[in-house]
């Protein structure tokens, strides 16, 4: 990669670490989590200290730190408590790019104009942003942590490699980005897909993978593979062959009468944001950056710039608008408007050529699946992402485990190619209970007992047989039932050799006097109803 | 099998050989069923939609389009299941709305192809009419197990909204769900079940004979019965 035509503009990043908690008021010493579509969104400094991460489920979790404080997303706070953030460093520049609730970035080149030098800028920038927190949420907050670099996705990483405060902030000199991401593992490219491949192929760093030559990469992984290359490289992600977009393609609703509330315009938002996706594919393109504008009664006019380094496709650009609706209208009153909003413009500010890696909304195979993906496309819209889902194929010896639930993106005609059953060369899976499995597998495992005649708890020992025959079995908010018949116990011990994602237990299927059929679960000394055969 | 991730002990013999393919789609039975499958998106013309050939007997028609089916107490996910399972294996898409437990594996056992089965999970009750009605028209199936009571004004609005677009839609009741404020056009229970395969201790649930009763309006008013077993020890509703 040698065709650094224009130089990379520097950049300074800011984030908010586990803004998702902070936005809830959490202190970074409190373990908490926060659970986005039953899995671990985010973590506190002493949640993770106990050893609970991303991804994780939350009994999981909850079994790693029993103390921990579960909390549901609330993408609306965030993105309420974020705004004043945003609002606070237009003092320092104008240019201020919002790419989620928690992080946004600006270019350092007018700023130094004004306040000399990049320490004398990371002072200002942290002071402002910890006096905004100071605020908005409490003197106990995780702060912000800043990164400096030639070219945002340098200066991203370099912020969240930063620790807190100025004194913890990572400057990587100009011209020194490609050095600072070559040791990068390309996992933070965030293209899982890619990543997969690329490690397979022995290219683990940024480095490697961005010495390979441009025409391999564009020739094995299209367009997108080029976009992710010249990010390994310190490039801008964005093709060079970027347009300036004609004025014509700002799209505008009018409100009347005007709204101050976010579920009266969320609709129209949502539409403005679909005609806008939809007018840009009409012309072949795709919007990287979008201002969101809006007018007030009293004549006020607020704006905002929100970037993400794909392209944001047609429910990623409702989502920021909803945001930044949430922001302005339901924030604390300096970022309020003084009256209702009468016009809401979206000016898509960057756009490049669409080449097609996300394929919007549409692609189905036939009329049907057409006609589904589109109303699923509404839901998600209605809903946010990751609302709609589907089922995926992975393999485990639980009905839990076997298959996944993958959010349904913009990417449907892949999704509907998916593998969601099985391959015929699938590996089997020793001690996967056999079919008929259970028609309805519980999100939140009951807790229950299960008695022997003399009502003592049954046991399993370590040789996987159990104390006693059981005879009743109680369920927390169930009642109680006796056992007409059962069938194992079938112990499964699972990665054994990691102390981190070992899993023991031991399922039983239990018929009940009620004619109902359960599968019960003991795991570490404690029986729930994992699932019923209803 | 290599390296094993993990290991598995005292396995009663048919465990470890039959669980080599957990999930199976059943075999077509005939040459025109495997026609019928093979082809992909049904004519939006037509008026019913397919049913597996262990229901013909309780839906000779099949799934009446913009129909409502009512499903409650034991069995119910089961039928439902049962119920979608030749329509999306042959082109129709199914979503079942606010019920993660819904069981996958038993859904893919049954039948159901799960490319066309979308999960729509529901952060806010308020929005569960919205929801249900934004998918009536797009998809032919749409499973619902609303948490809070449905409104008779809504009920009706799906309800015309389904018979206009010719969706169907399966109310999922239950113990914990409230009624709706209207009954189904179809409405299927079992009426006795029993659960065959375990004894205590030695094998295993192998399937669950069942009868299912379909009773219901207009030309539903006759009473059907039929046992099935629901399901079968490959997790596939059958006949016995």
């Amino acid at each position: 990669m040698s065709d650094s035509s224009d130089p990379v503009p520097r950049t300074l990043v800011v984030r908010c670490p586990d803004w998702p908690l902070t936005a809830l008021g959490v202190v970074p010493d409190e373990p908490a989590l926060v659970l986005a579509a039953g899995r671990v969104a985010a973590a506190s400094e002493a949640a993770r200290a106990a050893g609970v991460a991303r991804g994780q489920r939350r009994r999981e979790a909850q079994g790693r730190c029993p103390g921990v404080v579960v909390l549901e997303r609330d993408e609306a706070a965030e993105a309420r408590r974020f705004e004043p953030v945003a609002a606070a460093l237009e003092d320092i520049t104008p240019w201020v790019e919002v790419s989620r609730p928690g992080a946004c970035a600006f270019g350092v080149r007018g700023p130094l104009r004004l306040l000399g030098g990049e320490a004398s800028l990371l002072v200002r920038t942290a002071e402002v942003v910890e006096a905004v927190l100071d605020a908005a949420i409490g003197s106990v907050h995780p702060g912000c942590r800043l990164g400096i670099a030639d070219g945002r996705f340098a200066a991203d990483l370099a912020a969240r490699e930063a620790a807190a405060g100025v004194a913890g902030s990572i400057v990587v000199p100009g011209g020194d980005s490609p050095a600072f991401l070559a040791p990068q593992p390309v996992g933070v490219l965030g293209r899982p897909d890619l990543a997969d491949v690329l490690v397979r192929l022995g290219l683990a760093t940024l480095g490697a993978f961005a010495a390979l030559s441009v025409g391999d990469v564009v020739g094995r992984f299209g367009a997108e593979g080029q976009a992710a290359q010249r990010l390994a490289a310190g490039l801008d992600g964005i093709p060079p062959q970027v347009r300036r977009p004609p004025p014509d393609l700002a799209v505008a609703v009018d409100l009347d009468p005007p709204v101050d509330r976010i579920d009266r315009v969320a609709f129209a938002a949502r539409a403005l944001a679909e005609q806008l996706h939809d007018d840009l594919r009409g012309r072949g393109l795709a919007c990287t950056r979008v201002v969101v504008e809006a007018e007030t009664e009293h004549g006020e006019r607020l704006a905002r710039c929100w970037r993400d380094e794909g392209v944001l496709g047609a429910s990623a650009l409702a989502d920021r608008v909803r945001w930044q609706l949430e922001g302005w209208l339901h924030g604390p009153p300096p970022v309020r408007p003084t009256a209702g909003l009468v016009r809401l413009t979206l000016v898509p500010d960057e756009v490049v050529p669409a080449t097609g890696h996300q394929a919007g909304f549409w692609g189905g195979a036939s009329a049907a699946d057409e006609r589904a993906v589109r109303a699923l496309a509404r839901v998600v819209g209605l809903l946010g992402e990751g609302s709609v889902r589907l089922p995926e194929w992975r393999g485990g010896r639980d009905p839990s485990d076997q298959l996944v639930l993958v959010p349904l993106t913009g990417r449907v005609g892949e999704a509907m190619s998916g593998a969601s059953t099985p391959q015929a060369d699938v590996q089997p899976w020793p001690g996967v209970l056999p079919p008929p499995s259970p028609a309805a597998v519980h999100v939140d495992p009951a807790p229950a007992a299960l008695l022997d005649d003399r009502g003592r708890l049954v046991r399993v020992d370590g040789r996987g047989v159990l104390s006693a025959p059981p005879v009743t079995l109680r369920i927390r908010q169930g009642g109680q039932v006796s056992v007409a018949a059962w069938a194992g116990p079938w112990p499964v011990d699972e990665r054994w050799w990691d102390p981190l994602r070992h899993r023991r237990r031991v399922r039983l299927q239990v018929v009940a006097d009620d004619g109902v059929a359960r599968l019960l679960m003991l795991e570490a000394g404690r029986w729930r109803v994992a699932a019923t055969y209803d | 099998m290599g390296l094993p991730d993990g290991h598995a002990s005292t396995l009663p013999d048919d465990l470890s050989t039959e669980g080599q393919a957990p999930v199976q789609r059943p075999r077509p039975r005939s040459l025109a069923e495997a026609a019928r499958r093979a082809r992909t998106g049904a004519p939006a013309g037509e008026r019913t939609l397919p049913v597996s050939s262990a229901l013909t007997d309780l839906l000779p028609d099949g799934l009446r389009r913009g129909s409502s089916v009512g499903l409650a107490g034991p069995g119910a996910r089961s039928l439902a299941l049962a119920l979608i399972a030749e329509a999306t294996a042959t082109g129709s898409w199914a979503a079942v709305v606010d019920e993660p437990d819904l069981g996958l594996a038993a859904a893919a056992e049954a039948g159901v192809a799960l490319a066309r089965l979308a999960v729509v999970g529901l952060p806010d009750q308020r929005q569960w009419g919205a929801v249900v009605a934004a998918l009536i028209g797009g998809l032919d199936l749409i499973l619902v197990a609303p948490r809070r009571s449905v409104r008779a004004a809504d009920a009706r609005r799906l309800a015309a909204r389904a018979r206009e677009r010719g969706s169907v839609l399966i109310r999922i009741g239950g113990a914990a769900r409230p009624a709706w404020p209207d009954s189904p056009d179809l409405e299927l229970t079992l009426a006795d079940a029993i659960w065959e395969g375990p004894e205590d201790g030695y094998g295993r649930l192998r399937c669950r004979r069942a009868e299912v009763v379909a009773t219901g309006r207009g030309r539903n008013a006759r009473e059907r019965r039929a046992v099935l077993l629901l399901p079968d020890v490959r997790g596939v509703p059958s006949l016995p």
